[in-house]
């Protein structure tokens, strides 16, 4: 069997996507740290987009972290992240590209501040209502009674919003009691083992959020 | 069991015309609705309630949202003729890849180009010419995107084609001086029936957006 390799730079959410998926499916990977100051190796990998996360299989590269994590559910099939019906695919692709095209506001509440932040959270909240009232329904997961794609791309987004609404003192996921289900759902998503023991530590995130934000900001 | 497909269309939309082409490739039979966007219908409404954009996709009563979304479904349900993505896991990720930045490159940047004046106008053209010949390296020497036959990643690009006259006209640049191959590749992609009877025409798209500019105040 082919070596796969994940090129990333931790704690980035969207290599954690990546991490999930390969060991929800107990793929053996190894984990080469990206040094993002210095991108020539990842030219090589990712002339397109110049980012990290990247997976090695073998001779072959793929880019993206969602199409990734899709890439991992079609080549090793135990575990499927994916459900088998083609309009529950839809509907789980649809969340997908939302947490891809939408949560840009949570990225940019990081480094925001005055009427930029009020406007970002403002923004982040809409978000969190839409996906409040239509994403989950009465299931536990997006993806039903375990996780799946949609949940995975989530759960990157959601932790890294907590972690930077303590880093920057505001709330918007915070209020739990605008946000019953999500709620529910990010209690569920962080007991499953595998996230459980993977999820990386709060108090150093909370910490390298407040680091690098102070750092964005004096730049800025 | 009865097969109802329904899509919520419009007629300039490149997304739109993804669908439109999806199905004829397939040999679909469906019923097109065509939104009014400053009106939209109470069905469109209920169908797409989080974006309440078109496409929509209704098949026996259920919304499928998001144009590459509804053209993979299309793929998975009517799988017996004309594959869109390929079989390989591995090309399928690459055919992903690049419908990816085509959604995230071709429309943000055309529309800056056509709706934006002075300095953004000029980056956006610049950009715009440089992701093309991204697109147009990606190509190669292929046929098509997909190889020998028309797939995802010819889809995903092919209604952009439409808008080659109104980014020569707006933009003030030459797409054959730019990018042949591609123009070369949009041609060719004309001869297939699905896309020549899908595709709006290009003065039609360029009035649309003429007509776009006015109501945002643009010149």
């Amino acid at each position: 069997m082919a070596e796969v390799k994940l090129i990333g730079k931790l704690p980035s959410p969207f290599v954690y996507r990546v991490i999930w998926a390969l060991k929800i499916k107990g793929i053996p990977y190894e984990f080469i740290e990206e040094d993002l100051t210095n991108k020539n190796p990842l030219l090589k990998y990712n002339p397109v987009h110049k980012k990290v996360p990247v997976l090695l299989h073998g001779e072959k590269t793929v880019c993206e972290s969602m199409i990734i994590v899709e890439y991992i559910d079609e080549t090793w099939q135990q575990n499927s992240l994916l459900p088998n019906d083609p309009y529950e695919r839809a509907l789980a692709r649809f969340w997908v590209k939302f947490a891809e095209d939408k949560v840009v506001s949570v990225w940019r509440m990081f480094g925001a501040i005055g009427e930029e932040l009020e406007k970002t959270m403002k923004e982040t909240e809409e978000m969190l209502q839409t996906v409040e009232e239509h994403g989950l329904g009465e299931k536990k997961f997006f993806g039903g009674d375990n996780i799946g794609i949609a949940d995975i791309a989530f759960g990157s987004v959601i932790y890294w919003l907590e972690v930077i609404e303590e880093a920057v003192g505001v709330r918007v996921i915070s209020e739990a009691h605008k946000f019953p289900r999500l709620h529910a759902w990010i209690k569920n998503f962080k007991q499953v083992p595998i996230i459980q023991e993977s999820l990386p530590d709060w108090d150093w995130m909370v910490a390298f959020c407040k680091g690098r934000r102070e750092a964005v900001l004096a730049s800025a | 069991m009865a097969n109802e497909v329904v899509l919520l269309d419009l007629k300039v939309s490149p997304f739109a015309a993804r669908v439109r082409i999806a199905l004829e490739e397939k040999g679909i039979k469906y019923e097109s609705r065509e939104e009014d966007l400053s009106n939209k219908s109470s069905v469109l409404l209920k169908m797409n309630p989080v974006h309440q954009q078109i496409p929509v996709l209704i098949h026996n009563g259920r919304p499928i949202c998001e144009s590459m979304i509804i053209v993979q479904y299309i793929d998975e349900v009517w799988n017996h003729k004309s594959p869109l993505l390929p079989s390989d896991p591995y090309r399928r990720a690459h055919a992903r890849f690049w419908a990816d930045y085509i959604d995230k490159k071709i429309y943000p940047i055309g529309r800056n180009l056509w709706a934006s004046k002075g300095e953004i106008k000029e980056s956006s053209k610049k950009d715009l010419i440089e992701c093309f010949k991204i697109l147009e390296r990606e190509l190669g020497d292929k046929p098509y995107f997909g190889g020998e036959t028309f797939g995802y990643v010819d889809l995903a690009l092919v209604p952009f084609y439409s808008f080659f006259y109104t980014f020569e006209t707006l933009g003030n640049l030459s797409m054959v001086a730019e990018c042949p191959k591609l123009v070369e590749w949009g041609e060719k992609c004309l001869e297939k029936e699905s896309v020549s009877n899908t595709l709006s025409d290009q003065q039609k798209v360029y009035e649309a957006i003429l007509q776009i500019k006015k109501e945002l105040g643009v010149e």
